[in-house]
């Protein structure tokens, strides 16, 4: 078998060489704990800012608005929970969408149980948040909306500009989990008018375990994790330099190669879709054609069964994922998929694959080549795809 | 997360297919939980001479439906209803405890396929084994397709 292939950039991404170049010396040669006063502390405040300042360039932030977190679930649990709990005299009243990450829409769960009031708003087709069903949901009593810049599954990308915007006429805040979106789109926060971002390095070709979250200047939230006096007293704990200092390396990396890299993965992507759609019956796209992720591919082929696809393609050396129940632990398919509106059935034979930096246009080649035969095999063992056929030959 | 016993079964799997005159048929699950399992049988004398299955659903739907089929075949009737999920399981070499259910659905698969059998037997012509057999089935019904 040759080489395996990696289609699932959404997950994670390989760490690039240089930014493991960027994190070594920070292990064993410039080892300080930023807050000392002696010059060993000195070495690594000046990596911290350093990066700090990348961030702030790349999202058109000011380095001050930059706070280094543990990952983007961290973000988002800060930014939704601070943010509530900051304005409980205005209301308790938070707004989010149905097809969040796990880290927002539980996050939410936690709040409704103390008492939060927490609307999720439904999606289109295409699964796209309309802004005038968050106009029509939002009241004066409501503080935080949270509104995701690009979704995991399907890589649908949001209208956060104008979301933003309706937010702010309601003396709102608003938070998007922009973790899909950062390094892969052009990310500005003045331009989305944000006040809060979360971000995580390790979709960007950065080490896992570290994330950010942008705070514009005067917006208040509540501080999360209680100790030292890093991060201007709002994050404690002592920083995590070398992968703060990775992360530096890798989005200015991103940035730098973005136009150039989105395009080549953009042509990958359609390519794959259209092979996928053109060779497989019954299979049909995920999320919206246009606003949507370059890397992104996600489609549902229906009378097979997601997981079962899966290990088919581990075993010819392809790695993607899927919203099938089975690959999830629970007895529900995804919940994008449903908020998307497809039934149970067609959910489960759901598969995305993420093209990234590191893909070429063999490896869709590859996919093409395989997975037809994959759905061929497996549809044949499929009473489903049996009581189809019958059907239509009546 | 597999054994290599599942993993051989889901590349390789036994007894796969339809059987045109199959004199008993059952399938259970459904498609809205992502499992759904058809068993086919032959019997002729009580023996369940050929066996074939086909599945929508996971590996291990793909593969515990595999191994009932083996361990059915050229079985009595009698012996074929004795057989369990666990044992099912454990001739896979165990299954991931989220994945027990998929075993369940296996034994309930031939189930339903010998009370499918029994059925289209007319009451006067059973044996007083099958009989028996048909009287236990409806004390215990079987989650037949939703």
């Amino acid at each position: 078998m040759s080489d395996r292939i990696y289609l699932d950039n959404a997950a994670t991404t390989q760490v690039k060489p240089e930014v493991v170049a960027a994190m070594t010396p920070f292990f064993m040669e410039i080892y300080g704990n930023p807050s000392s006063v002696h010059g060993f502390g000195r070495e690594t405040r000046k990596v911290v800012e350093d990066s700090r300042g990348k961030l702030a360039r790349v999202l058109n932030a000011s380095p001050d608005e930059i706070y280094f977190t543990g990952c983007g679930t961290e973000s988002d649990n800060w930014a939704v929970k601070g943010a509530a709990t900051r304005s409980v005299k205005k209301g308790k009243h938070i707004i989010t969408s149905a097809v969040e990450h796990h880290a927002v829409l539980h996050t939410c769960e936690a709040l409704s149980k103390q008492g939060f009031e927490i609307t999720y708003l439904p999606v289109t087709e295409q699964g796209i948040v309309q802004p005038s069903v968050l106009a029509s949901a939002i009241r004066s009593d409501t503080t935080v909306v949270s509104v995701m810049l690009a979704n995991n599954e399907i890589g649908t990308i949001q209208p956060v500009t104008e979301l933003a915007a309706i937010a702010h006429e309601y003396g709102a805040l608003f938070h998007t989990d922009a973790v899909q979106a950062v390094g892969a789109i052009p990310v500005d926060v003045k331009a989305l008018g944000v006040d809060m971002l979360s971000l995580s390095a390790h979709k960007f070709h950065g080490p896992k375990g570290i994330g950010a979250l942008y705070i514009k200047k005067g917006a208040r939230i509540d501080t999360f994790m209680h100790g030292g006096a890093q991060e201007r007293e709002r994050r404690a704990g002592t920083e995590n330099v070398p992968y703060i200092a990775g992360m530096g390396a890798a989005i200015e990396l991103a940035a730098a190669n973005m136009e150039e890299t989105a395009r080549r993965v953009q042509g990958m992507r359609n390519r794959m879709i259209d092979g996928l759609l053109e060779r497989i019956p019954d299979t049909r796209l995920n999320g919206d054609r246009e606003r949507r992720l370059p890397g992104n591919v996600n489609i549902s082929i229906r009378y097979v069964e997601g997981e079962s696809l899966l290990i088919a393609l581990d075993l010819a050396g392809i790695a993607a994922s899927s919203g099938s129940a089975c690959t999830s632990g629970s007895l529900d398919p995804s919940h994008v998929l449903l908020a998307i509106g497809l039934p149970h059935e067609i959910a489960h034979g759901s598969l995305r694959l993420t093209l990234g930096d590191g893909n070429t246009e063999a490896d869709v080649d590859r996919v093409l080549d395989e997975l037809p035969r994959i759905v061929t095999r497996l549809r044949g063992m499929s009473p489903l795809y049996a009581d189809a056929v019958a059907l239509m030959r009546g | 997360m597999y054994s290599q016993q599942v993993m051989d079964h889901f590349i390789n799997p036994r007894n796969v297919g339809e059987i045109e005159d199959a004199n008993g048929v059952g399938t259970v699950g459904n498609a809205k939980c992502g499992d759904i399992m058809r068993m086919f049988l032959q019997v002729k004398d009580g023996v369940i001479e050929d066996v074939k299955f086909k599945t929508f659903g996971c590996g291990a739907a793909i593969a515990t439906s595999s191994m009932a089929t083996e361990m059915v075949k050229g079985k009595t009737l009698v012996e074929a209803l004795k057989l369990s999920n666990k044992a099912v399981a454990e001739a896979l070499g165990g299954l991931p405890p989220v994945k027990m259910h998929c075993s369940m659905l296996a034994e309930q698969a031939i189930k339903a396929a010998i009370e499918n059998y029994l059925k289209r037997i007319p009451g006067a012509s059973r044996t007083m084994e099958e009989a028996a057999i048909v009287e236990a089935l409806e004390r215990e019904p079987v989650m037949q397709e939703a």
